[in-house]
């Protein structure tokens, strides 16, 4: 029986869950105004719209990597959402393919303010192996505002926390909780 | 080489991979005569060859009993075109269109004649793989806001539309599915893909080698060996050099993990979408033990760069070698209880069976390839059937279903584990001695290859002209995504609107590869 197995399986494997890894403040590009403000607003969670915007599906790898469970991210309140309207960060991904430019500035659009971006991977950060072309417009930046940039081909799952927490982090001696 | 009843004059271009011109007219005669034979069309594909003074060329690929058949015509300067290959192979249609769209090669007497790659990023008479078209962005306006696309609409009492994408409620990749429903249930479902299309093609122009083979290795990455490995047999082919026999037997142990690492995730989300979360964490925690392995073996959870033209970039020692092995039993012991549980799960199993089904006689048809071919018992594994080196000595057992459904797409990902992980144990156990790279020779004059890998989605396809220059004039990836993306058009039907996430998932198709 499904169940009998199912449980013996849990309890044999117990927890692998990590401790949570410290923001990097570092890959910070910008700082809003009224950032301590807008961090009592959204307390100890944030909720994330992931919008690939033209990756080549590596750093999705990542992304679906940190929902498992060494990495618990909801223990940290982070938490992946349907629809950029639900959303207090967008996680983009990518060098941003001119076919998806439009959607991607609308998803930012109808993200409610006080917002947040991270442009994850290589891609994202500068455009990549892919550059400015006839078909992509390169970096994230260069089509919605970014706050938070984590570069890597792809990021490590640690280092896209990294990043994520930054955002979110009160200031340079905060830790993630 | 002799083809139903025809010579068709083909010589061998590396093991099992054979090389033909011909007239244009001739190729419809050469298509039908695959078809007869139970073969089938794999790639097609255009190319600018005005500054070598040979017009623009056709390419394809054809998959027959001798191995695979690579063939070009040549195309006049003005008008360029060829016939009609939908017909026969329907699998043609979505390259074809894209071939239009890219080099305006037009293919003569197609029933469907929509741009397929092309959105608003470019205008209707430019064409951005022709050598004169200015890659660069500085002149290019702001897309306009509405690709308009003439999607195929369904009318009738209680029709109506539901449209997805280009974003995606999950982590996906972007594209735009138009589903035509009555109630739940699916009438039609039309895909609009392109969205990530990234010029991947135009950026391999004048590039060095090397280069190169990073961005094959990133025209669909989960991926990434296969394509690496693809573009280097390509190269190596093309500039006639030799890979030292441990390269060889290491780039296979690199594609087999690769292999697990993507059945791995597919098997857990394949669980999630069936609320089944157990399995999802399950098969993500094996997954996550088993890319902080490969990261910590050679260097990187997916081994990105790894492959390099000559042979690759990273050696495994002795303790690595106990290590993976040892790693390979766990998986295999943790695998088996897993399948156990989904086996007995009687919601997991009743979702998964009968949904989404592609019947072998309809796979036949359109071409189903690669993983989701296998379980609608298109028994094509290049692995098995078409070894290249090493799997010429390892005696690959494929991995077949009949039933094409949800169920039979997973079965193929658990057999194939397995076999995985014995060849793995097999690569490890008899890993030859020696370099792990050599340099490859000079390039004198302009010259072509061709690669060939069994991704774990499907065969992966590289096609590789050097120009004398010893940079790269011409690269086509071809993704397995391009035949298969057709099929869940046709598995959806009848299906309710629930089950899309699962069937899609079940086949797990690559926007980023055919997107280009």
């Amino acid at each position: 029986m499904a169940t009998h197995l199912i449980l013996q399986k849990i309890f044999k494997t117990g927890f692998v869950s990590e401790p949570a890894p410290q923001a990097d403040l570092a890959l910070r590009t910008r700082e809003q105004a009224l950032h301590t403000e807008i961090l009592k607003i959204f307390g100890q969670s944030v909720a994330i719209r992931h919008v690939d915007a033209g990756s080549c599906n590596g750093c999705e790898l990542e992304i679906h990597a940190i929902n498992g469970p060494h990495y618990n991210i909801e223990g940290m309140g982070v938490k992946f959402v349907a629809s950029p309207r639900h959303a207090d960060m967008l996680l983009v991904t990518g060098p941003v393919s001119r076919n998806l430019e439009v959607a991607l500035k609308r998803a930012y659009d109808a993200t409610p303010e006080p917002k947040w971006v991270v442009a994850m991977g290589d891609c994202g950060c500068t455009g990549g192996m892919f550059g400015e072309t006839y078909a992509t417009c390169g970096k994230v930046s260069s089509v919605i505002p970014v706050d938070v940039e984590v570069p890597g081909c792809p990021p490590t799952p640690i280092a896209l926390l990294q990043g994520i927490l930054a955002a979110v982090s009160q200031n340079k001696t905060s830790t993630a909780s | 080489m002799k083809i139903g009843e025809h010579d068709w004059h083909l010589d061998p271009l590396g093991k099992h991979i054979w090389r033909g011109r011909m007239e244009a007219g001739q190729l419809l005669a050469l298509a039908r005569a695959v078809k007869e034979e139970g073969g089938q069309l794999i790639a097609l594909w255009g190319a600018d060859n005005r500054h070598l003074s040979r017009g623009f060329a056709i390419h394809a690929a054809l998959l027959t009993s001798a191995g695979l058949v690579w063939v070009t015509c040549a195309l006049p300067d003005e008008a360029p075109a060829y016939p009609d290959l939908a017909h026969i192979f329907p699998q043609a249609d979505r390259m074809q269109r894209a071939t239009f769209d890219l080099l305006g090669i037009t293919a003569t007497g197609a029933v469907d004649g929509r741009k397929w790659l092309r959105h608003t990023a470019w205008a209707e008479d430019e064409f951005p793989l022709r050598k004169d078209f200015s890659p660069l962005s500085a002149h290019r306006s702001p897309p306009a806001a509405v690709d308009a696309y003439p999607f195929i609409r369904v009318e009738g009492d209680g029709v109506h539309e539901i449209a997805v994408g280009p974003i995606h409620a999950g982590t996906i990749e972007p594209g735009h599915f138009r589903f035509s429903v009555i109630g739940e249930r699916v009438l039609r479902l039309e895909q609009r893909l392109g969205y990530t299309h990234k010029g991947t093609e135009k950026r391999f122009e004048g590039m060095d080698l090397a280069t190169g083979a990073k961005l094959a290795g990133r025209v669909s990455g989960d991926s990434h060996i296969a394509y690496a490995w693809a573009y280097c047999m390509a190269v190596e082919t093309a500039t006639d050099s030799q890979v030292p026999d441990r390269a060889v037997w290491l780039r296979a142990l690199f594609l087999e993990i690769e292999r697990i690492a993507n059945h791995l995730g597919d098997l857990g989300y394949l669980g999630n979408d069936v609320a089944l979360a157990f399995g999802f964490m399950q098969f993500w925690r094996l997954k996550e033990d088993w890319l902080r392995l490969t990261a910590k073996l050679f260097g990187h959870r997916y081994l990105f760069d790894r492959i390099v033209p000559g042979g690759v970039a990273v050696d495994i020692g002795d303790g690595g070698r106990a290590e993976l092995a040892a790693e390979a039993d766990r998986l295999e012991a943790e695998v088996h209880s897993l399948k156990a549980i989904y086996d007995d799960h009687a919601t997991l199993q009743d979702r998964f069976t009968n949904t989404g089904v592609c019947k072998p006689d309809l796979a036949a048809r359109l071409g189903l390839t690669g993983l989701a071919g296998r379980a609608s018992a298109q028994a094509w594994d290049a692995r098995a059937q078409f070894p290249q080196a090493p799997y010429d000595q390892l005696d690959v057992n494929m991995a077949t279903q009949r039933r094409g459904d949800v169920l039979a797409r997973a079965e193929v990902r658990f057999s194939e584990i397995h076999e995985s992980l014995r060849l793995i144990r097999d690569l490890l156990a008899r890993l030859p001695a020696g370099d792990l790279h050599a340099p490859l020779k000079p390039v004198r004059d302009v010259c072509e290859g061709l690669g060939w890998v069994e991704g774990w989605r499907g065969e992966v396809l590289v096609a590789v002209r050097i120009g004398a220059d010893g940079r790269l004039d011409r690269v086509h990836p071809h993704d397995p995504s391009w035949q298969n993306w057709p099929l869940l058009e046709i598995g959806i039907l009848g299906n309710i609107v629930p089950d899309f996430p699962l069937i899609n998932k079940s086949f797990n198709l690559s926007y980023s590869g055919p997107d280009l």
